[in-house]
């Protein structure tokens, strides 16, 4: 299995590697030494590729995303997976803010924390946290699944436009135009997939769906002498 | 962008390499600041209180023992460390120390019992290298790399700021009140010395432990009354604390092991850490305060 050594060879050559190898169907996984929390470790990967980091990750960990899987087998900076089209990325340990920002697709899974503003501005991306997620988590996230085995800080899914959120624990509070709605059997099946694509122990029944009362879609003219 | 650094060691045997850890952790974010460096550095309790002050002209420097000799009656040690000297001072003549140091134009950069403050500005590792950073022990000590934002880089502006005996802070952010709470500390008696935003900070946590506030107490009172972001690290003979403001924006890291408890704006700066990979790595929570003491 090939192995590149952060501690000897440079971030550009790193992604440069990756990114190469990427694009050709007969690549062997790859091996991330040393990380060291440098920033953008495996980053812009446009194609299938399986890279395993061993370590702790800075800024912008598995960034752009598309088709690879990354494994980071330590607590990844701020920004991870932002931007994600498709794939996998798996965090061991915690991730810090805006974990999987404005993604398009894909699976990101944290296995420890997330911090605040996990999923802000989500477009398709699944995300699914074993722990806890913090405050503005899911802001004016448009769609995709945020799920949540442990508990949600403050202001979850405000500005919601059509993500669903799944939390198990406690939600410290709903952010604007974010209500608890009805768990249906679609929903129910949705979860249960995600649950078994994270290798997560829950079972469906024990979360409530949080989504937007879409109030905040058309302008309200009663309104109008508040501006 | 800005970056913090703070490191406080819960074992003796590491004391003589905290200068050494902290300098890695400070050089390794010069990319966040790289505009000016400072490192407060807690060591041996001293006999009476070490004064650090600073002058951008060496002469400055050329007879200030024998000036302060014959000013204060009793011999004053002086250490020079490029631009920065540490004096010794009796506590009692604390005050005329200050008098005599102010009238020759030096500046006074901190006062403490354990405290000595070193900044300049400059690349972190130039800055490291010129006060002989990597050859200080102590117990604990707190670190800034500056990226400036709401005042000029010089000497004053860089950080840590400190305002109070063997009290000091540095910030990453910005303070959007701290014209406002400058007024108001200054109607208590409180000045200070420059019009950057992180001295208010540290004033204020500095009026509020006078006042009898515990150091959790006085990190607590910024989360009500100081406006805008900011993840402060704070310094005191026995302790340090950290608090981020509720909106954290500012990135903060901590590291925990047997040996030490570790502060950074990223994890990239706990690389060399010893037992890193053993250590219990986490993100402090916003608006909650963390603090240490021996």
């Amino acid at each position: 299995m090939p192995t590149l050594d952060m501690s000897q060879v440079e971030l550009r050559e790193v992604n440069q590697t990756l990114q190469g190898a990427a694009g050709t169907q007969t690549a062997e996984p790859y091996d991330i030494i040393n990380p060291r929390g440098s920033h953008a470790v495996a980053c812009g990967l446009n194609g299938p590729l399986t890279v395993t980091v061993k370590g702790s990750t800075g800024y912008y960990c598995a960034g752009m995303n598309k088709d690879a899987t990354v494994h980071v087998e330590g607590s990844a900076g701020p920004g991870v997976a932002e931007n994600m089209m498709s794939g996998t990325v798996v965090i061991d340990g915690d991730a810090s803010q805006y974990a999987g920002a404005t993604g398009h697709g894909g699976l990101l899974v944290i296995k420890g924390n997330a911090s605040s503003r996990c999923g802000i501005s989500m477009k398709g991306i699944d995300i699914v946290v074993h722990g806890n997620i913090g405050h503005m988590s899911a802001f004016m996230a448009q769609k995709g699944n945020l799920v949540v085995l442990g508990d949600a800080g403050e202001a979850l899914g405000d500005s919601l436009y059509e993500a669903r959120l799944f939390v198990r624990g406690s939600v410290k509070s709903l952010g604007a135009d974010c209500i608890e709605k009805e768990m249906r059997p679609e929903h129910l099946e949705i979860l249960a997939d995600l649950l078994e694509k994270a290798g997560a122990d829950a079972k469906p029944e024990e979360f409530k769906r949080y989504g937007s009362a879409r109030k905040l879609y058309n302008f309200n003219i009663d309104h109008a002498d508040e501006y | 962008m800005c970056g913090i650094v703070g490191l406080f060691l819960k074992k003796d045997e590491l004391r003589p390499r905290l200068g050494d850890m902290l300098t890695d952790m400070l050089i390794t974010m010069t990319d966040r600041g790289p505009d000016s460096a400072g490192i407060a550095i807690y060591g041996d309790a001293a006999d009476g209180l070490k004064f650090t002050v600073q002058s951008d002209d060496p002469a400055a420097f050329d007879g200030l023992a024998e000036a302060l000799e014959t000013t204060l009656g009793v011999t004053i040690p002086v250490t020079l460390k490029d631009t920065h000297a540490v004096l010794l001072v009796p506590a009692e003549k604390e005050a005329a120390a200050i008098e005599a140091l102010e009238a020759r134009g030096l500046r006074i950069m901190g006062i403490g019992e354990a405290m000595e403050i070193f900044k300049e500005v400059g690349l972190p590792k130039d800055v490291a290298a010129r006060f002989g950073l990597r050859e200080m022990g102590g117990s604990h000590g707190i670190g800034h790399t500056r990226m400036a934002t709401e005042s000029a880089v010089t000497t004053l502006g860089a950080h840590p700021f400190s305002t109070a005996e063997d009290q000091c802070l540095v910030h990453n952010g910005s303070l959007s009140n701290h014209n406002d709470m400058r007024r108001k500390l200054a109607k208590k008696g409180v000045f200070t010395k420059t019009e950057n935003d992180t001295e208010v900070g540290a004033a204020y946590i500095s009026s509020r432990i006078a006042e009898g506030a515990t150091l959790g107490e006085a990190l607590e009172g910024t989360l009500k009354d100081l406006d805008g972001f900011f993840t402060f690290v704070t310094g005191t003979k026995t302790g340090f604390g950290v608090v981020r403001d509720p909106i954290a924006c500012k990135p903060a890291v901590m590291a925990e092991t047997d040996d030490y408890v570790a502060f950074a704006s990223e994890y990239r700066a706990f690389a060399d850490l010893p037992g890193i990979d053993t250590a219990r790595v986490w993100e402090p929570e916003p608006a909650t305060v963390y603090f240490w003491e021996r």
